[in-house]
């Protein structure tokens, strides 16, 4: 197969982990494309773990994966770059580079693979971060921003190559509703405009919902439903509804039984020092 | 290897293990060299950042390495002028010191005071943007972390040594004439006749090559620690980084004493 402009992804008997450590084993799964796949499951489970895999950040511990008809482990370097070149990351926690503002963080994939002048670069940078809501803070340093703010910019430099390919780790998580239903809107636009294929993990239901046109569960070291959103909501499994339906969680978690509670722990107790700077 | 299975290991497999890491790294600092190196040359994009490079390794050691050369020919003037006056040959202190500055004290000084200013952070640079993921992220970006990170301060390094060993050595020698001359009442034609009569091209050159060397060596351990700080067995996240660092100075310090020890055996 050759340039298609929206590839699918496939893992084939794919195991993941990190040297000896599995964490998760035996993954075959599709994520269709010019659709928007949400990985889903548990934290801890291994959703960045399967994200920094399918990027090749980490060799597969057994098993293939394929994109667009390509064998990662199989590409020369030069293929290694025409891939990457195509896709676009959002990290989980931004992995903004932190020695240079936000203009040259989402300005860096095009003054190093493109011969934009530095005018239209700047042109670019600040329609993305326009998309974000973030045209204000061309010139911040990322540690002179919030995490969600952090975030956003991340997806900004993750788009400003345009990528047939883009992938998000937890893109909502740690921004407010309002905000979060924005990205969603986003990132909906995207797929409907471009045609991309998107690779989105989260936690938030309500955003899954929005979004995905393919869900993939991960769970107990192995996938636990792969398949539509219809399908996934239809679904009988225990483990799944509990996931599924924050009603039927508060019914079914048992009550915790929480140890008593002790305020003098305090190593030395100042609650009479604040009672006399009061008085 | 586990912390348990390294703790079972017998005294001998012990050694035996921390012998084949020995080569193992050594081997694969070469090929972090000859990677960098080759990505000096990939692109004009290389060339600002080479420049920036320039100004925090170079431009920003200047002082302090005024500070440390012009005490160091300060006290050579001082210590060589009592010797050499016990023998008559008082005369001499300009050979002796320019002939010790140019050849030995130079060079090494110079690489270990840059060591400690430039290496150090290069070492904690990168190591920090390892442990955050940053690395990876320039890796999907498709940009080459050795060639973006590492090149450009091998350039500047290569660079920058010889140029303020050249600079250690002219302020070290006025430190000299300071005390030998000015101080200690020498004779201040005779001591600039026999630096310039006693100083030969083969010292000058011998000098210019160790701090080459000495340059390469610093920038590719200080590196090599930060870049491999997530593979440290002895410490992980920012304490990785600080035993990365603290690795990154000592290594390249004993390699300058070690590489210098073999080149003047060597080149003179
Ligand atoms: N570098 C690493 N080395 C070894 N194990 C790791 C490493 N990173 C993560 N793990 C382990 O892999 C498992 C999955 O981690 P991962 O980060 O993929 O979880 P996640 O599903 O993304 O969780 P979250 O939703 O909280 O981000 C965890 O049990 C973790 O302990
Ligand atoms: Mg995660």
């Amino acid at each position: 197969m050759t340039q298609q402009t929206t590839p699918d992804i496939s893992l084939e008997g794919l195991t993941i982990g990190y040297g000896e450590t599995v964490v998760v084993r035996g993954i075959d799964a599709v994520l269709p494309g010019g659709k928007i796949s949400v990985i889903l499951g548990g934290s801890g489970c291994g959703k960045s773990t399967l994200l920094k895999h399918i990027l090749r950040l980490h060799p597969a511990l057994a098993g293939r994966i394929v994109i667009g008809g390509h064998d990662m482990a199989k590409l020369d370097r030069r293929g290694m770059h025409c891939l990457r070149q195509r896709m676009g990351v959002l990290f989980q926690d931004g992995a903004l580079l932190g020695s240079l503002t936000l203009g040259d963080n989402v300005a860096l994939p095009l003054r190093e693979h493109t011969r934009l002048s530095e005018k239209d670069v700047r042109e670019r940078v600040l329609a993305k971060l326009g998309l974000v809501g973030l045209a204000d803070f061309h010139d911040y340093f990322p540690n002179e921003l919030s995490g969600g703010m952090r975030k956003r910019a991340g997806l900004a430099r993750a788009m400003v190559m345009d990528p047939p390919l883009l992938f998000c780790d937890e893109p909502t998580s740690g921004l407010d509703p309002v905000t979060a239903a924005e990205l969603d809107q986003l990132l909906l636009e995207l797929k409907r405009r471009s045609d991309m294929t998107l690779v989105v993990v989260s936690h938030d239901l309500d955003s899954m919902r929005t979004i995905a046109d393919h869900v993939l569960v991960l769970g107990d070291g192995r996938v636990l439903f792969q398949g539509g959103l219809a399908e996934l909501e239809a679904t009988q499994d225990e483990y799944l509804r509990r996931f599924l339906d924050r009603q039927a969680l508060a019914r079914t978690t048992p009550r915790l039984t929480m140890p008593p509670l002790d305020f003098k722990l305090m190593k030395r107790d100042c609650s009479g020092y604040l009672d006399e700077q009061q008085s | 290897m586990t912390q348990e299975r390294r703790a079972q290991l017998s005294p001998i497999a012990q050694l035996g293990d921390a012998a084949l890491r020995l080569v193992g790294d050594t081997g694969a600092m070469f090929l972090f060299l000859l990677e960098s190196f080759g990505r000096i040359f990939r692109s004009w994009g290389q060339f600002p950042k080479t420049v920036r490079q320039i100004y925090f390794i170079g431009v920003k050691s200047i002082s302090v390495i005024t500070l440390i050369s012009l005490f160091t020919g300060m006290v050579i003037g001082l210590q060589m002028y009592y010797a050499l006056a016990k023998f008559g040959a008082d005369g001499f202190l300009g050979a002796a010191v320019s002939l010790s500055l140019v050849r030995e004290l130079g060079p090494v000084l110079t690489a270990i005071m840059i060591t400690g200013r430039a290496g150090s952070s290069m070492t904690a640079e990168i190591g920090v943007m390892r442990i955050s993921e940053q690395v990876d992220a320039l890796r999907v970006m498709d940009i080459n972390p050795i060639g973006y990170l590492v090149s450009p301060k091998l350039a500047a390094s290569i660079i920058c040594f010889p140029i303020l060993t050249a600079f250690f050595d002219l302020v070290g020698i006025v430190g000299g004439y300071l005390t030998g001359v000015l101080l200690l009442g020498g004779n201040s034609g005779v001591y600039w006749y026999r630096v310039s009569a006693y100083l030969k091209m083969n010292d000058i050159s011998g000098g210019f090559i160790k701090s080459l060397v000495f340059g390469v060596v610093v920038c590719t351990v200080c590196c090599y620690m930060g870049y491999y700080t997530h593979t440290r067995r002895d410490a992980v996240g920012p304490e990785g980084v600080s035993q990365a660092t603290t690795a990154g100075v000592v290594t390249s310090c004993v390699l300058i004493l070690l590489a210098d020890y073999v080149l003047t055996s060597l080149l003179f």
